[in-house]
């Protein structure tokens, strides 16, 4: 029942964000500073999730150290991004990364 | 416009009316195909992710035929990921979605940027391409339009945008349906490190926006509040993270902007002065 609530609502809101310009057919649109701002949401949401996966992997304790596989692989992943600037090759680099440095670990 | 849901009915009278031209099936159905295959190179990165959310689902917390209605109903990747990371924590729907809706404001960018090149569309078709407007059916659309002229734009758009769409849609529940079946059949999938590959994803996403100085306090705010506000309950921790991140950025962005202003208003004063000394 969660579920449904939860799977149902997503879907709502996903719709509702893609939908409500395209339905006013441009009869609306946003200041410069909102659009401006909209730039943002990417980089600041995808970063918010990332330090603390890769920082708080167990979460209980920031494990800022070499011991920590996750947060090696993504200084490899970083590395590999700035480099090669691909997204799939950035993918498949950052997680053999993580399997050497487990296994190694 | 009927012709949506009804084939026999092939030249379309709003196209008729408005450029002078008909358009007959066969060229609908190559726009179709010409939509599609411009998008399988986009598959080829989608496809990991689908397989990688179904192999996810279970052990998050989804159900299998949740993970499947909600690739079918939601269709957007980063935040279908989110929803499993904030599932395994345990967190309540409610926070799940309105995390999901902060997640997904980006796609407002996506329908700004193309509203003026589909409104002269009839509302259903306008429904069809906001549901399917990912990050990769945006970006083949958006280049599509940049390459091509009024005509195509007014009878052709609509049929390569289905295209590209049905083939990213096809491809992400079929991702989905094998990524469960691979996760069932092995178990032991979850110990190889999957999990890392939804921040490798996210690192490789957020790279490349690195290029200016608010972008980058953007990213640093978001990094050190998410590991400050860790312990927040219903991981809300993600969302204050994020709004204040938005905020520093763009309040970079808009005092950046007003310096170089005042900068060029400057020079255009000192231009000004120097004409009048000439004419004396």
């Amino acid at each position: 029942m969660t579920e449904i609530l939860m799977i149902a609502g997503m879907a709502a809101v996903t719709f509702g964000i893609r939908y409500i310009l395209l339905a006013s057919a441009g009869h609306f649109s946003f200041p410069g500073w909102a659009k401006a701002g909209l730039n943002f949401v990417p980089p600041a949401v995808l970063t918010a999730i990332i330090f603390p996966a890769v920082l708080i992997p167990n979460s209980n304790a920031i494990e800022f150290n070499l011991e920590n596989p996750a947060l090696l692989a993504a200084v490899v992943a970083v590395i590999t991004g700035l480099v090669r600037k691909d997204l799939l090759t950035t993918i498949i680099v950052g997680m053999l990364a993580f399997g050497l440095f487990k296994w190694l670990l | 416009m009927t012709n949506l849901h009804d084939p026999g009915a092939c030249t379309s009278p709003t196209i008729l009316a408005s450029t002078g031209t008909s358009q007959s099936c066969p060229n609908r159905l190559k726009e179709v195909f010409a939509g599609s295959r411009a998008t399988i190179p986009m598959i080829v990165g989608a496809i990991p992710f689908g397989i990688i959310f179904g192999t996810l689902a279970e052990q998050s917390g989804l159900s299998s035929l949740g993970a499947i209605a909600m690739s079918v109903f939601v269709f957007a990747g980063s935040s279908q990921f989110i929803a499993l990371g904030l599932l395994s924590a345990g967190t309540g729907p409610l926070i799940i979605i309105a995390t999901t809706f902060i997640v997904n404001l980006r796609h407002l960018l996506y329908s700004a940027a193309i509203v003026d090149d589909v409104k002269h569309l009839p509302g259903p078709w306008r429904a069809v391409i906001a549901f399917g407007l990912t990050d990769e059916s945006f970006a083949i659309l958006a280049d599509k339009i940049r390459k091509s002229d009024e005509n195509w734009r007014l009878g052709s758009l609509q049929w390569f945008y289905l295209g590209s769409f049905l083939t990213m849609y096809g491809n992400w529940i079929l991702c989905t349906v094998i990524g469960i079946t691979l996760g069932e059949l092995f178990p032991q999938m979850n110990s190889w490190g999957l999990d890392f590959a939804m921040s490798a994803t996210f690192i490789g996403m957020v790279l490349p926006y690195l290029t200016t100085r608010p972008m980058l306090a953007c990213v640093l705010v978001a990094g050190a509040m998410s590991l400050g506000t860790a312990d927040l309950p219903h991981k809300l921790g993600l969302m204050v993270s994020a709004i204040s991140a938005i905020a520093v950025g763009l309040s970079f962005h808009l005092a950046s902007r007003r310096k170089k202003e005042t900068a060029r208003s400057k020079e255009t004063d000192t231009a000004g002065m120097q004409t009048k000394e000439e004419n004396k």
